[in-house]
């Protein structure tokens, strides 16, 4: 990785341009808009060459860390490998060129893509329909809770406007909850990570739309009691949500509506392989139990008696929630996954999620504190270092694995430990890339004996080292415009 | 039979077993009751190669049939500069996560640092957010927004002439987010300022969504609207085509405190409607408002200029249900796509987009009435988009474009028929469809 110090801005000059158009033989040009609907002051955009742009960004990418890079071992990301043939698949030019709102009859090749991993998530997770709309994860959570309800209002049945949510849950459970109308309560974990059960049974009354649950929870442990939960809920009223952010080490071995859930979302850019883009776009489809069908959000694809399929609306649909039909270039890299794996491997792509988390767990448990001696599922959770004595922190152990050209794990979530380390390998990384990462966690843990410095200072290689992120939150500067004047002397 | 996403040889698997303690990989879901896990065979078909994955999806393409798009409606075909496919194909950018460590993300960081300031400049914003998922929901977005940014106020007023999907998606969050909605009637198309004023007077609204450009692709006028709004402690909130925003009046110019939309017009491919990428832009005053990811400038410990995510404590992970929304992921390599796009354009490339587009769309608009089987139905000024009357049946007329190879003449909710042209267009291919619709019988 090397540095580099350049806005785009900052290699403009006037007069040079970086595109090519087709020569205006127009009769009419915009200059016919009257004055008062046109702006007045130009808009401030770079004025570069093409291989200006080329190299600027190519820059900026060697900056940058991936999963290609090295190993990414970030909890409840699931950072696997993303196949290329996904990506030769989603730039072929006839599915880019394919407007939204074009007929049924002109796109069955498009909704026959919709259709068919429709069915396959449905298949891999026991649900009786999907829908693929939502854009990610979070937005997935909501269209599920938004099902929940309109499930609720279509009975009749008003009072629901509770939801429960465990402790240890992912930050977006309660937001989405929230954006959703609902009241957020939070039930207590165990020791263990699970949910309390003595905890949860007063909560349950006629209030109760749903519980939402990650399975493996947030910890990396399967909430074995799941099925009493389910009876306990449905006995009240409520519905089941489950959180896929989790679903990795159940895929090929536990589908989730045998469980009891009643509705799901499932992360594509984690258990179905669609690189993460540096925070998008995702896509968080929805599955529902049969009961909840027709309240999936408009518009979804069906066969109909033409022999043809269709994009329409229910009158029962909880409403529309994107634009179109959600990220279909992310579709089609997901369903390209799918056909990939097969019936035959995806049985092993969990187990294997499993096998690699539990083989570092029990590799460093010695040098660093596992506050849970359980069997764990596709990723797990130190709380810091073995040794406390040393002042050295989960912060300073991230950095440090910088130095050593791995990502860190996820740090500080989840709450219920003060220096938690969440550790997910995924199961594309081979046992030599994670033991050169077992063998670093250690030789860390030793640094901190003999050279705790280094460590509260690391990183030392990186292009920039620590940020000052103080500052930046006090005297927010979000665009150039702003940087300019800031850099003005007084 | 090894896979090739499995590294796994048999030998790894039993030494890694062994470490672990337990015989199989089963034993590690010793724990799971046996009732919840599945011992059948997945309904899906068997492996295939690359080889035949492609083959699988060229047979599906032939499904499709390819179109000549003269239809917007809040998805522009306009030009994709060859440059960007290749820079966001990069796997740095590709295959990394959102830049929690920033030692090592300074590229995704310093990207969405120009992004925010691009779209910044663009709709005389001062701040803007890292991105959202699509125009329709960063509208929803904007509404949740004014809710939160007034006090005690539970009402949003949106405009008749927003796009149809952005005000049904608007309608949803609305109604189980706890918001009551009232619709702004036209007049003549655009967006009608009394009426407007006469559905303030309740004093419960939080904010007024309006279109830049609307629904009939008319450049709206929304002259007195700012002032009308804020005597009332609203917030006007615009929706724009950011693609327009080089030769249209900005949200900002006509005082606007929010400004959403879709970035889809700069150059994103159509692709069946997504991935495109939304965006939320505001007054300093709203900034931390915001929802989503923000980057912000600043150093390192040796005063290297350097970015990060900034402004932490409005979101999710810090504030659960308090937080201004739920978005995490949101459509960052998009972002990525559109800072290319606007870097390579720069201020002279997105006019000249606007004045060929401009040009074949009154070009498109002007043969079509010379056939004398349309008539205009409003007289104001449009850019790449507009709407005609016609007696032709709106079914046939669709019919006969599409045997001939063209998606256009799209049906709007009032039995219009609506008509898009960009800089993509030419003139051989305008010409050719209004003589397929002279020769409708």
């Amino acid at each position: 990785m090397k540095y580099y110090d350049k806005l785009i801005f900052e290699l403009s000059r006037q007069g040079r341009v970086g595109y090519t158009l087709p020569r205006n033989n127009w009769e009419k040009s915009a200059d016919e808009i009257p004055a008062m609907l046109c702006r007045s002051v130009e808009a401030e955009l770079p004025q570069v060459s093409e291989l200006d742009v080329v190299r600027h960004y190519t820059n900026l990418s060697n900056m940058n860390f991936g999963v290609d890079t090295g190993f990414y071992p970030l909890g409840s990301c699931t950072m696997k490998y993303n196949p290329k043939i996904n990506e030769e698949i989603a730039a072929m030019a006839c599915f880019r060129d394919i407007h939204p709102l074009q007929p049924d009859c002109s796109v069955q090749g498009v909704l026959e893509v919709y259709d068919g991993l429709c069915r396959s998530l449905e298949a891999i997770t026991g649900m009786a329909k999907f829908t693929l709309n939502p854009f990610a994860g979070a937005h997935g959570e909501l269209t599920g809770l938004m099902v929940i309800r309109r499930y609720h209002e279509l009975r009749g049945d008003d009072k629901r406007t509770k939801v429960i949510v465990p402790d240890s849950a992912h930050g977006t459970n309660p937001a989405s909850a929230a954006v959703c109308g609902l009241n957020v309560v939070e039930v207590k974990s165990t020791a263990d990570g699970c949910i309390d059960i003595d905890a949860l049974r007063p909560l349950l009354d006629d209030t109760v739309a749903g519980i939402m649950m990650t399975n493996p929870n947030t910890l990396g442990l399967f909430e074995t009691r799941i099925r009493e939960i389910a009876d306990m809920v449905h006995a009240c009223g409520g519905l089941l949500y489950y959180d896929g952010a989790n679903f990795n080490p159940l895929l090929g071995k536990v589908r989730p509506g045998d469980m009891g859930f009643d509705v799901l979302h499932l992360n594509l850019h984690k258990t179905f392989s669609t690189p993460h883009g540096g925070g998008g776009p995702g896509s968080g489809p929805v599955g529902v139990a049969k009961h909840l069908a027709n309240c999936l959000p408009d518009m979804r694809v069906e066969h109909g008696d033409d022999g043809m399929l269709h994009c329409v609306s229910h009158p029962d649909a909880t409403g529309q929630i994107s634009g179109f039909m959600g990220n279909f270039g992310v579709i089609l890299r997901a369903y390209a996954y799918i056909l990939m794996l097969g019936k035959e491997n995806i049985k092993l792509a969990g187990r294997l999620a499993t096998l690699n988390a539990n083989y570092v767990k029990e590799s460093l448990k010695d040098c660093y504190k596992l506050p849970i001696e359980k069997v764990c599922k596709h990723e797990f959770v130190f709380d810091g270092l073995a040794d406390k004595s040393t002042g050295v922190t989960t912060l300073d152990v991230a950095k440090r694995l910088l130095d050593y050209g791995f990502h860190a794990p996820t740090i500080y979530f989840p709450l219920l430990f003060h220096q938690a380390i969440m550790i997910e390998p995924t199961e594309t990384e081979s046992k030599e890339t994670i033991d050169a990462f077992i063998e670093v966690m250690q030789r860390i843990a030793g640094e901190a004996i003999e050279m705790p410095d280094e460590l509260h200072t690391a990183p030392h290689t990186t292009p920039v080292r620590r940020l000052d992120e103080t500052t930046a939150a006090k005297h927010p500067v979000i665009t150039y415009a702003e940087l300019r004047l800031c850099n003005q002397p007084t | 039979m090894g896979f090739a996403y499995f590294p796994h040889t048999p030998d790894d698997i039993r030494s890694m077993l062994e470490r672990i303690g337990v015989a199989t990989i089963d034993d590690l879901y010793a724990d799971v009751p046996d009732d919840v896990i599945f011992h059948g065979d997945y309904d899906l078909p068997e492996a295939l190669s690359e080889e035949e994955v492609r083959r699988f999806f060229a047979a599906i393409d032939k499904k499709n049939q390819p179109l000549t798009v003269m239809v917007g409606a809040g998805a522009y075909d306009h030009y994709a500069p060859s440059v960007i496919q290749s820079i966001i194909s990069r796997s740095e950018f590709l295959t990394a996560y959102t830049p929690y460590q920033p030692e090592i993300s300074q590229g995704t960081l310093r990207y969405i640092f120009e992004f925010q300031s691009m779209i910044a400049t663009l709709t005389g914003m001062e701040c803007c957010n890292a991105s959202m998922y699509d125009g329709a929901t960063s509208a929803a977005e904007a509404m949740m927004m004014s809710i939160a940014a007034t006090r005690k106020k539970s009402r949003v007023l949106i405009s008749s002439t927003l796009l149809p999907q952005v005000r049904r998606v608007v309608e949803t969050y609305a109604k189980w987010h706890g918001v009551k909605l009232s619709v702004i009637k036209h007049c003549d198309g655009n967006t009608d300022l009394a009426h407007l004023e006469s559905l303030l007077e309740g004093d419960d609204v939080a904010g007024v969504l309006v279109p830049s450009i609307n629904r009939f692709g008319i450049i709206e006028d929304l002259s007195g609207f700012a002032d009308a709004v804020h005597s009332r402690k609203a917030l006007l909130m615009v929706y724009a085509d950011p693609s327009a925003l080089a030769v249209v009046r900005t949200p900002g110019e006509w005082g606007a405190d929010v400004t959403c939309g879709d970035a889809q017009p700069l150059g994103i491919p159509l692709s069946y409607g997504g991935p495109y990428v939304g965006f939320l832009a505001c007054r300093k005053e709203y900034v931390r408002k915001l929802p989503g990811r923000i980057v912000g400038a600043t150093t390192d410990v040796d005063g290297k200029r350097a970015f990060v995510l900034t402004l932490q404590a409005r979101e999710q992970h810090i504030r659960r249900e308090k937080a201004n929304s739920n978005i995490c992921s949101n459509q960052s390599l998009m972002a990525l796509y559109v800072t290319i796009y606007l870097s390579l354009m720069g201020k002279q490339g997105l006019k000249d987009v606007c004045d060929l587009s401009y040009g074949a769309a009154h070009y498109l608009h002007d043969r079509l009435l010379e056939t004398g089987l349309f008539a205009d139905v409003f007289d104001r000024p449009f850019l790449k988009e507009f709407v005609l009357k016609s007696d032709i049946p709106t079914e046939k007329l669709q019919k006969a474009l599409l045997d001939g190879g063209f998606f256009a003449a799209l049906q709007t909710e009032e039995g219009y028929v609506s008509f898009c042209a960009t800089e993509r267009r030419t003139i051989e291919e305008i010409d050719r469809m209004v003589d397929l619709i002279k020769c409708i019988k």
